[in-house]
């Protein structure tokens, strides 16, 4: 049997759940993207006063703050929706309604970490 | 049988590696909040001591695996071609392997 194949983009709809869902797949990818720069940033801050340094440096840029707050608004975004996940795992949050009011914690959780993180980085 | 467990294993793995980033990452942001390290010497005495630097190999080990699970599955759900779903497969573990080596050489240069 094959699986019933829908791109009209205009007319799909998408329910909160489906935003969780799909940033979640979305965040996970630019974390993958990210990660071997975090490894990078812990190599140069534990080489070297001067390499300690220069990490320090780095947070003093502009373009590098973007970077930081994109990265830590993709893991708020990950690691909230993947406790939804493990919860409704465990059938917690299952009921339409719960469902869809712990989505938008998570979509909203998301981006209020975001928020504190560009007051403490800016 | 083999056919209806067979998607158990990665399964099982992304949440056990999942839970233990969780913890670990509780645990860093309330180091960097209440004692954050103020020069060199502290963040490294503090990494290389027995309980942080086994516990971050631990969580390097786990977000490796995690990340093997995840992006493995977004190959699988959008490389469609068998020849270059398996090449894109090959050279992400590869990836992934590098990575987990460079980790390593970090954790024990800092013993160094």
């Amino acid at each position: 049997m094959r699986k019933p194949v829908f791109f009209n983009l205009t007319q799909i709809q998408l329910p909160v759940g489906a935003v969780t869902s799909i940033t979640h797949r979305i965040t996970g990818v630019l974390l993958a993207v990210g990660i071997p720069f975090g490894i990078y940033i812990l190599d140069l801050s534990l080489q070297s006063p001067p390499s300690y340094a220069r990490v320090i440096a780095l947070f003093g840029y502009r373009s590098f703050k973007v970077v930081a707050l994109v990265f830590i608004w993709a893991l708020a975004h990950h690691l909230f929706a993947g406790v939804r996940h493990l919860l409704s795992d465990i059938d917690i949050g299952s009921r339409l309604q719960v469902a869809r009011r712990s989505a938008w914690s998570v979509n909203i959780g998301g981006l209020a970490v975001a928020l504190f993180a560009a007051g403490a980085l800016f | 049988m083999k056919r209806a467990i067979a998607g158990l294993h990665p399964w099982l793995l992304q949440r056990v590696t999942a839970v233990y980033m969780l913890l670990f990452i509780v645990f860093l942001l309330a180091h960097f909040l209440l004692d954050p390290p103020q020069s060199y010497l502290a963040w490294h005495a503090w990494m290389r001591g027995p309980v942080v630097s086994i516990a971050t190999f631990v969580f390097c080990v786990a977000l490796l695996t995690h990340m093997w699970v995840g992006v493995r599955d977004v190959i699988l759900d959008y490389v469609k071609p068998l020849a270059i779903r398996v090449a894109a497969l090959t050279l992400f573990g590869l990836g992934l392997i590098g990575l987990g080596a460079w980790v390593i050489h970090i954790l024990l240069f800092a013993h160094g």
